[in-house]
């Protein structure tokens, strides 16, 4: 996106707007939720929420180009500077973040109006949206944030949402209710371990606000009250980033809650606490503190290679669709989280490149994956028998999508691997690009399985094929499909806007080294 | 606008592209849909002739098609060995498009929209590869290849199609992104970037130890040159229909992965430094292995589309093994054996299509006494023998030749006594086709004769009449072709 085109943008809206983007950006969908629970009748809710997160959008892209024309930005509520009073910091970094939450957060609304038809009861429509635009602030707020209690009460916003959201599947499928138990204990014992780690942070430096902490912990030293502060934040946040093997609430929530609710867990929840990781280990307890070096090579790189691994073959064994996306996701975590300990500008830049195109990947493999279920109840990958001829389309969708999962040229997903493997190699961890090479090719295996299923397999008896021979779904849920599927082709050719954003937040957090 | 060879580059990508959209398009009209693939078949031909001119008159033309991301750029650039390689695909696709008419409507074929959609995809990603003007632009092309030939492989769609595509799909998937993706981008860190540079990129940036890895890693990652143990997706790819399998041996897939190899071997690590790496020399062992494995296998084999494929196998190390080697003489004799082998081995694969087009039949013990009824089918597969098996005067017999000569160096000698054995086992697992097929009984005299559409008699007997004329103009050939390995002192 170029400055002129940006500039354009910004000089046809009103002052206040560009002034008050950051805070909007979080208080509209917070305050849209209670709305569209007031308004009641299903449609009527759905419709309010859509106009609502694509104004959301569009404040993320007001943002984006304040974000390219200015540098960062800081905004102060009430105008009560930091550290004393609440601060927005926007910059490279969540920018990236806030447009992947945004974006998907609008299509994936705008898919399910018919997927929410069918699984949810139409009296609880109206709440399920309302919890959706609260899931949406929450996370939009962790991300945008620079307040470390902040990012708490927000992540717990979007957390308690999710409970109720992945719970609301139960109409369909009584697993929903285990799996959104399942996450509700294991996501609430992350947030305690969270809040005692910032609990501690406060103790040991006064301060609340993120800038504030880095520059007070800078040339500390050793300290053990902040070393245990950073172990209570990074198992907290490693919970809720579904970093293995704590992982075992994601398959469950991603694989019974309902199809809207997967595919925009799936393409923002783990994402946004990704980023809180990123930040906590580079922005607030910067590198270079004694035990950074060791925690990243010694603890976050198994972990990562173990999930690139382990979850990629568990993926290959599974029978439900969406589980098998749900463990090629945990493995995917462990690409980005491979990135990050990795260490320099180039590995991190690398991961979080990744992470933006794995959000484009998943959104649109878990939209196909819905309208194949909306259309012919498939669940199983033995029931996609055939999709290529019966709905053509959505299977081309999922077929792209599914060719950048594993890294193929011409689709966005191979640059990840591709920067990956060089910052790999640049720091001499043959190790690392061996076990994502074998990840690579596991997961050939897993979706070469579902690729073969809906091209050269036929359509089964009972599916009957209309007239045209094609059963497409209906237009509302194919075209932002669309949209994600193209996302996919379009970011192998115009890197510029997700690589430009991650290798300018990785300089800013490590300095120098990016390509 | 006139032509430009800058101009000529893109058209080689957008004419295949634009045939694909014609093919679409005209989908309900067959004749019309064909008319698209020939059309911009004999256009495409027309393109790359001119650029083969422009190239021998000395341009080396070069454009970048977009900047990518981390400062790589998707950059086209026409050299004589890609030129060579885009004349003899282009040329092949052609007159394999005209077959493929004959064949698909033959035996009455369904989906043939999809099939010829794929092949102009297909035809693209070729083209693409000969002019790559750097290593990861040739990295996706070359994934672009795979991609679009799997829908042809798997024509059929029965359980033996999907068998031999699942495993057509997977080695050649999996030995690129697994083994080849990491060698182009170990390439990349230790150069600074993947342009084909002329005397070699890695030439004085990289230890002998880790330039062996690399060169196992490129190698064995080139799954398409089809060396042994990546060998097995070929076979099993022959569950394609006819002009497929021809496509894939002669065309475009197997032959861009030798290409590769050469350029690689060329361009990347350059002919010098080749010769320096330990591991060159066991690869050529390996190459040299695969020669006479696969000629036994072959020999094996009842099956003709079978027996042909091991052929193919072992007729590809020859390649590998010049580029290996790596004797300016050996190396320009691989160059050569890729336009050699294609035009005999089309030959043959046509010809094994038209005897199944006119009599259902696939096996060698089925074909004799077949020579009488189709006197003309086997006339052509006979001059593809001994192309293949490289007498004069036939093209095969240069780059035997070539590569023999090149191979005097004492540590070398050893491959001359591979290339002999292959060709006395050449011999014997050809010719007795076409001889049985001419002198033995038939088995079922009563059977009404059979009657090849003229569409599958007509293209071998133009690639057989090929290989006549390639004998004589190998002058003009190694002409056009030494520039490229002259740096490393061609006498």
């Amino acid at each position: 996106m170029s400055l002129a085109f940006a500039s354009d943008f910004l000089a046809v809206l009103p002052a206040w707007v560009l002034a008050h983007a950051a805070a909007l950006l979080v208080v509209t969908p917070l305050l849209s939720g209670p709305i569209a629970l007031v308004l009641s009748r299903g449609r009527l809710a759905w419709g309010w929420s859509v106009g609502i997160s694509i104004i959301t959008f569009a404040l993320a892209l007001v943002l984006l180009a304040q974000v390219q024309a200015h540098g960062s930005i800081m905004y102060a509520f009430g105008n009560w500077a930091p550290p004393l009073g609440i601060a927005y910091n926007v910059d490279a970094l969540n920018m990236l973040v806030l447009l992947i939450v945004a974006g998907m957060g609008a299509l994936s609304l705008i898919y399910g109006l018919p997927s929410v038809q069918k699984e949810i009861a139409p009296k609880d429509q109206a709440p399920f949206f309302a919890a959706y635009m609260l899931c949406l602030a929450g996370l939009m707020g962790v991300a945008i944030t620079g307040d470390a209690f902040n990012v708490f009460v927000f992540l717990e916003i979007s957390s308690i949402s999710t409970y109720i959201l992945v719970a609301m599947g139960g109409g369909k499928d009584r697993r929903a209710l285990t799996a959104s138990f399942n996450y509700l204990i294991l996501g609430t014992i992350g947030a305690t371990f969270f809040v005692i780690g910032i609990g501690l942070v406060y103790m040991a430096t006064g301060t609340l606000n993120m800038a504030d902490i880095a520059t007070q912990l800078h040339g500390r030293g050793d300290d053990r009250v902040v070393r245990a502060a950073f172990a209570f934040i990074i198992i907290g946040l490693g919970l809720k980033t579904a970093m293995f093997p704590l992982h075992t609430w994601l398959p469950g929530a991603y694989a019974y809650s309902p199809t809207v609710v997967g595919t925009f867990l799936a393409s923002t929840a783990t994402k946004v606490a990704f980023y809180a990781m990123v930040r906590f280990i580079f922005g607030v307890f910067s590198a270079g503190e004694p035990f950074d070096g060791a925690l990243l090579e010694l603890v976050l790189a198994p972990m990562a290679i173990a999930a690139m691994i382990i979850c990629s073959v568990q993926a290959l064994y599974q029978t439900d669709i969406r589980k098998l996306l749900a463990y090629s996701s945990v493995a995917q975590l462990g690409y980005m989280l491979l990135g990050l300990s990795i260490g320099t500008a180039a590995g991190l830049s690398a991961g979080l490149l990744h992470m933006f195109n794995h959000a484009l990947m998943k959104g649109a493999l878990f939209m196909a994956v819905g309208i194949f279920a909306l259309t012919y109840g498939v669940r199983k990958v033995q029931d996609m028998a055939g999709l290529g001829k019966t709905m053509p389309i959505t299977a081309a969708a999922f077929t792209v999508s599914g060719l950048s999962l594993i890294g193929m040229p011409l689709f966005a997903g191979f640059w990840g691997k591709y920067f990956l493997i060089m910052a790999a190699l640049e720091r001499g961890w043959w190790w690392a690009i061996v076990a994502l090479l074998i990840s690579s090719v596991l997961a050939i295996f897993y979706v070469g399985r579902m690729m073969e299923m809906m091209y050269l397999r036929p359509p089964p008896k009972g599916r009957r094929l209309k007239k045209t021979g094609m059963a497409e779904a209906p237009l509302l849920a194919l075209i932002p499909l669309l949209i994600v599927a193209l996302g996919n082709v379009w970011f192998f050719f115009d890197t510029s806007l997700p690589k430009g954003l991650a290798d300018t937040a990785a300089q800013m957090l490590l300095g120098g080294g990016a390509p | 606008m006139s032509w430009t060879p800058e101009l000529g580059l893109i058209l080689l990508l957008a004419i295949p592209l634009g045939g694909g959209i014609g093919v679409l398009a005209f989908s309900r009209w067959p004749n019309l849909r064909e008319t698209a693939t020939l059309l911009s078949g004999v256009l495409l031909l027309a393109n790359v002739t001119a650029l083969v001119m422009a190239v021998d008159g000395g341009a080396r033309p070069s454009i970048d098609l977009m900047g990518m991301a981390g400062g790589m750029t998707l950059n086209l650039t026409l050299e004589p060995l890609g030129a060579v390689f885009a004349a003899l695909a282009s040329a092949l696709w052609l007159i394999n498009s005209l077959y493929s008419i004959g064949y698909m409507r033959g035996n009455k074929a369904k989906d043939q929209t999809r099939f010829y959609f794929s092949f102009t995809i297909a035809i693209a990603a070729a083209m693409g590869v000969a002019a790559s003007g750097n290593m990861i632009t040739l990295f996706i092309f070359y994934e672009a290849l795979t991609l679009s030939t799997y829908p042809l492989v798997a024509h059929n769609g029965d359980e033996k199609a999907r068998r031999g595509a699942r495993i057509y799909l997977t080695i050649l998937m999996g030995t690129s992104v697994g083994l080849f993706l990491p060698a182009v981008i170990i390439t990349h860190v230790l150069a600074g970037s993947t342009d084909f540079t002329p005397g070699g990129l890695l030439a004085g940036n990289i230890t002998t130890g880790l330039g062996s890895i690399l060169l196992i890693l490129y190698v064995f990652g080139i799954g398409k040159a089809a060396i042994m143990p990546v060998h097995n997706w070929l076979p099993n790819a022959m569950v394609a229909p006819t002009p497929v399998s021809a496509f894939l041996h002669a065309v475009a897939v197997v032959k861009a992965g030798v290409f590769t190899m050469l350029k690689m071997s060329v361009y990347v690590f350059g002919l010098d430094l080749m010769r320096e790496l330990p591991a060159s020399h066991w690869l050529a062992w390996i190459a040299a292995i695969s020669i006479v494995l696969a000629s036994l296998m072959a020999m094996a084999k009842d099956n003709l589309k079978e027996r042909l494929a091991y052929s193919t196998i072992s007729q590809l190390s020859y390649i590998t093994l010049g580029a290996m080697i790596a004797t300016p003489m050996a190396a320009l004799g691989a160059a050569v054996h890729i336009i050699m082998h294609a035009w005999g081995k089309i030959t043959l694969f046509m010809c094994a299509g038209a005897i199944y087009t006119a009599r259902h039949i696939t096996e060698v013990s089925g074909m004799k006494g077949l020579g009488k009824s189709l006197p003309w089918v086997f006339g052509a597969f006979l001059v593809g023998s001994l192309s293949i098996i490289g007498l004069p005067p036939l093209a095969g017999a240069w780059p035997k030749l070539m590569l023999m000569m090149g191979s005097t160096d004492p540590a070398n000698r050893v491959f001359i006594g591979a290339l002999i054995i292959s060709s006395l086992l050449n011999v014997a697992y050809l010719l007795p086709i076409s001889i049985n097929a001419f002198f033995a009984e038939p088995l079922d005299k009563k059977a009404k004769p059979p009657k090849a559409p003229v569409l599958t008699v007509i293209p071998p007997l133009i690639t057989a009449a090929g290989t006549i004329v390639l004998f004589f103009a190998i002058g003009p050939i190694l002409d056009f072709l030494r520039p490229v390995f002259e740096s490393g002192g061609l006498s």
